[in-house]
């Protein structure tokens, strides 16, 4: 067995996953925080101002890598949701439930900062866009996941629901995708002057990546702090957390 | 198992679940009455203005046929899952997708058919016009059995809870959407007068997708509620 493999099949074992997470965590929070850190300087104080928007542009690097994450980690929660159904993997059980609530509030973020900017661009908080208006229906999908999540009381099944509401969400977020950009032509809406995505100046384009990839290790960092404490509550009875509570 | 016995599986359980509802007769009426009284509402909220009427019609429609099916949507597994019959349904020899078939269609056919019948009746009390009703058949025709295909994955997964209800429409109404869309967009374009042949195929497309994926999750979550 080549050595990937192996790793790949003693991450499924949760002594190991929760020895190998603790030590990774720590270098992660600090990669994750110097590029936020390093992003947010780039894009606030370095990047110029825009020559149309002005500075009100800047929410680009806070609304961007938001809206990229919403949809990334629905992807995440499918694929797990998969393996857990396919190979009852307890990690990836509990990898797909703890990334629903962190995706939800990703979601939230884009939309939140996206009206933000839409008032000043637009002239309104909100319009019917085609892209808007899937953002709200994935936030309705991450909704619904949590909710079904909370309602069954045995969570091993619960995950498995969640694991196929996740799997029918994915294949219907293409469907509804295109089915809202269609009726968003079709509706001719309010003539909204959409920004054609001028190339932007390599000056404002490598903050956005700081930021990109530092939303990304947030995501981890955040989503294996979360595995681990699920872990712990469904392994409360198992021998290798009483010998962890008895070491310390 | 041959592929005869198979049909007459699904024939026997589709007329089982006809007979069934037939006697009950308070789930094939209750949704449809729902259906009327909602339609009946919109008018009294926005004012009789005929023509501001006649520019929602196509929507008002569509979005209480959507709300009537997913109320009825309980119905699909829930005595079945109470008595136990699911359990054995599942235990039988057959794939559970196509008795999951059967289930669908035959709620299809005491809950949809009839909103499809007496649409066109609310559509002329809201002032559609003519043109616009063979289309309006024709799209809840192919629209209301994906919602009773898609909303059975719902009901599915929750039918073990013992208050299902509120949580089946916050999975399911966000993937009602894209019929919702092409269905009341059809319609609206229809009464204008101009050919609506992309919007029908699209959902043709849909119920396609439906019928062939929508029995796999369903049956997925069936087993999942019965452990």
């Amino acid at each position: 067995m080549n050595r990937l493999l192996r790793f790949y099949h003693q991450l499924g074992s949760p002594p190991y996953f929760y020895r190998i997470s603790g030590r990774l965590l720590p270098w992660f929070s600090l990669l994750c925080f110097g590029l936020i850190a390093a992003g947010l300087w780039g894009g606030l104080v370095e990047a110029p101002a825009d020559y149309q928007q002005g500075d009100s542009f800047r929410i680009i690097y806070i609304h961007v890598p938001s809206a990229w994450m919403s949809l990334f980690i629905y992807m995440v929660m499918a694929v797990c949701g998969a393996i857990s159904l396919i190979w009852h993997m307890k990690l990836a059980e509990i990898i797909s439930i703890s990334s629903a609530p962190i995706g939800a509030s990703f979601t939230f973020l884009a939309l939140a900062t996206g009206s933000l900017w839409g008032k000043p661009m637009w002239g309104s908080w909100w319009v019917w866009d085609a892209r808007l208006t899937s953002e709200l229906i994935l936030l309705f999908l991450y909704f619904g996941v949590i909710a079904l999540y909370a309602a069954i009381e045995d969570k091993r099944t619960a995950t498995r629901a969640v694991s196929i509401l996740a799997l029918v969400g994915v294949v219907n977020i293409p469907i509804i995708h295109y089915s809202v950009e269609w009726w968003h032509t079709l509706h001719q809406g309010p003539t909204i002057t959409k920004f054609d995505k001028p190339s932007m100046h390599i000056s404002m384009l490598i903050p956005l990546l700081y930021m990109a990839v530092g939303f990304k290790l947030y995501y981890f960092v955040v989503v294996l702090m979360r595995s681990r404490g699920e872990l712990l509550r469904r392994e409360a009875n198992s021998k290798w957390v009483n010998d962890l509570l008895e070491s310390k | 198992m041959n592929q005869r016995s198979l049909f007459r599986a699904f024939l026997f359980l589709l007329k089982r679940d006809l007979i069934i509802s037939f006697r009950r007769r308070s789930e094939v009426v209750n949704p449809l009455l729902f259906f009327v009284i909602v339609i009946t509402l919109f008018p009294l909220g926005i004012g009789a203005e005929s023509k501001e009427l006649q520019s929602i019609a196509p929507g008002v429609i569509w979005v209480a046929a959507l709300l009537a099916a997913m109320l009825s949507l309980d119905s699909i597994f829930r005595s079945d899952f109470e008595d136990g019959s699911l359990e054995q349904l599942l235990l039988s020899s057959h794939p559970a997708t196509v008795l999951v078939l059967a289930k669908v269609t035959a709620h299809w056919l005491v809950t949809g058919l009839p909103l499809v019948l007496i649409a066109p009746l609310l559509a002329v009390l809201l002032g559609l016009p003519g043109e616009a009703l063979t289309t309006l058949i024709l799209t809840l025709l192919l629209g209301t059995p994906v919602l009773s295909l898609v909303g059975a994955i719902g009901v599915a997964l929750t039918v073990g809870l013992r208050r299902g209800g509120i949580i089946i429409s916050l999975l399911v109404l966000p993937l009602y959407i894209p019929v919702l869309i092409f269905g009341s967009n059809a319609v609206q374009v229809a009464s204008t007068g101009l050919p609506v042949d992309g919007q029908l195929s699209m959902l043709s497309a849909l119920l396609a997708l439906a019928l062939a994926l929508a029995p796999l999750p369903t049956a997925a979550a069936l087993r999942m509620s019965l452990t």
